[in-house]
């Protein structure tokens, strides 16, 4: 990714129409996070063609690519598309200049976690932060308790109360977490690179 | 006797629960033996990779030095576990040194479809079929993460993949030609978006249902659960009523070599499928 202008330190311009300020090495770190080469798009939009969550989504996938080759750090860490995107790779097969735009997408995620944008799709980080700590403590997912601490979180207590008791008399739920021995070893791996908090 | 280690996941444990039981019922029956990972933990799912790249890896590599450590291949059901499993197994096979783990990424990673869809296991499986499912119409439903990426799966048709087709028709049913085979049904967004995972899961059953299939058939945890457990709301808001059951091939697999907890499994679907099949005459 050598070739890949402007360097760092170049002020950055507004763009008109509230397209927001630009920041020159935004496109470089999200080149060298993903060892992606952003350059290569060419606006074909096939992954935004083939996106089933493109309905809802703010910014198109090939608009992501373009607004971060434009440097508009700011426009797409805070959007909703960064949070919808369901990771199916769909974009990924289908991009004619072998961009893995899925793989862009989680490292637009953890660039925004450290970031302290507010995430535009407050439930989604929430969810990953709680399912992440369930890991850090009990090794495994607890499903039920996971959905506990992400109701806690979010207090919206009452929405699946109806399919969670249909699946509890399915025996669908587990009561109780499984016992497990490697604490030691996932508390040092979480250690190691636990970000995004 | 083929021995295989094996990391069931944690929603195997719980919503998926039927899917581990067929699967330990129909090794059985094909002299497969599963020696389950001793101390296994979460894979890390999407929450993980989402985070934190590291993360994701070192949590995947964890329980692949497990097995490593067993010797022996690894049966993956999953397939959301499978993906970072292999994602995690590619990153430290290029770049070792960057890993701290003791993994080599050296053991042969299977996931568990793929693994009955080999030919040789094929034929085992038709051996033992004692209930054909005649005139039992299934799509086959791979969803995203049984083929894509190709270059972490290995699957070459991508777009259009027929093998879970394959093993449907050695089971005797008919596996019909329709467009949704790899489409996306939302997987973990139900937690937070589940709006959007009811308009893709609706948009799945609806194609299923203009295919004029009796069922869906999925190797995915979570594919089974949106499309199964959501359905009755999926009903209500698109106005359309659904009663199209979501089997595991696993599942499948277990009727038509009859074995005797089948009713058991399918017990736990909350879009009853026993109906469907003593329609059938595939069931008393």
């Amino acid at each position: 990714m050598d070739d890949m202008k402007p360097e760092t330190g170049v002020k950055g311009i507004e763009i008109e129409g509230g397209g927001g300020v630009t920041d020159p090495s935004f496109a470089k770190l999200v080149a060298q996070e993903s060892g992606e080469n952003l350059l290569a798009c060419y606006q074909c939009q096939k992954c935004s063609a083939g996106c089933p969550v493109a309905y809802a989504m703010d910014i198109l996938p090939n608009q992501v690519i373009r607004m971060v080759q434009f440097g508009l750090r700011e426009k797409v860490l805070s959007s909703h598309t960064i949070w919808i995107c369901a990771s199916c790779y769909t974009c990924s097969v289908r991009c004619p200049n072998d961009i893995d735009i899925a793989k862009i997408m989680d490292v637009l995620r953890h660039i925004a976690l450290g970031s302290g944008i507010k995430p535009a799709e407050r439930d989604i980080p929430i969810f990953h932060s709680v399912f992440l700590d369930s890991i850090k403590s009990k090794g495994r997912i607890h499903e039920l308790g996971l959905i506990w601490q992400y109701k806690s979180k979010t207090r919206d207590f009452m929405k699946d109360a109806a399919l969670g008791w249909k699946m509890v008399k399915k025996g669908k739920i587990k009561l109780f977490p499984s016992k497990f021995g490697g604490g030691r070893e996932i508390k040092g791996i979480f250690s190691r690179h636990e970000k995004g908090k | 006797m083929k021995e295989l280690s094996y990391y069931p996941g944690c929603s195997l444990e719980g919503t998926a629960r039927e899917y581990g039981e067929s699967l330990r019922g129909v090794c059985e029956m094909l002299e497969v033996n599963l020696h389950e990972l001793e101390d296994w933990t979460c894979c890390g799912a999407s929450s993980a990779h989402c985070t934190d790249e590291a993360l994701a890896i070192e949590l995947a590599a964890r329980n692949l030095a497990l097995a490593e450590k067993g010797g022996r291949e690894l049966l993956v059901p999953c397939v959301a576990c499978y993906s970072r499993f292999k994602v995690a197994e590619e990153e430290i096979r290029e770049r070792p040194e960057k890993w701290e783990t003791s993994y080599q990424a050296k053991i042969l990673i299977h996931y568990a479809l793929d693994f009955f869809c080999e030919d040789s296991l094929l034929e085992a499986v038709g051996e033992k079929v004692v209930v054909p499912l005649s005139g039992l119409k299934v799509a086959c439903y791979y969803g995203c993460l049984s083929v894509r990426p190709p270059g972490i799966t290995g699957v070459k048709s991508y777009e259009d993949p027929d093998h879970m087709d394959r093993l449907m028709s050695t089971l005797g049913a008919e596996p019909l030609p329709w467009s949704y085979k790899t489409d996306c049904c939302g997987a973990s967004l139900v937690m937070t978006r589940t709006d959007i995972v009811r308009r893709l899961s609706h948009r799945l059953l609806e194609m299923a249902k203009e295919a004029e299939a009796d069922c869906l058939v999925t190797g995915c945890t979570m594919c089974q659960s949106n499309l199964d457990t959501r359905q009755e709301e999926i009903s209500k808001e698109f106005g359309h009523r659904y009663d199209i059951p979501i089997f595991y091939f696993t599942e499948l697999m277990g009727l038509a070599m009859g074995h005797r907890d089948v009713k058991k499994w399918l017990g736990r679907h909350l879009t009853d499928p026993l109906r469907l099949l003593s329609e059938k005459g595939l069931m008393k």
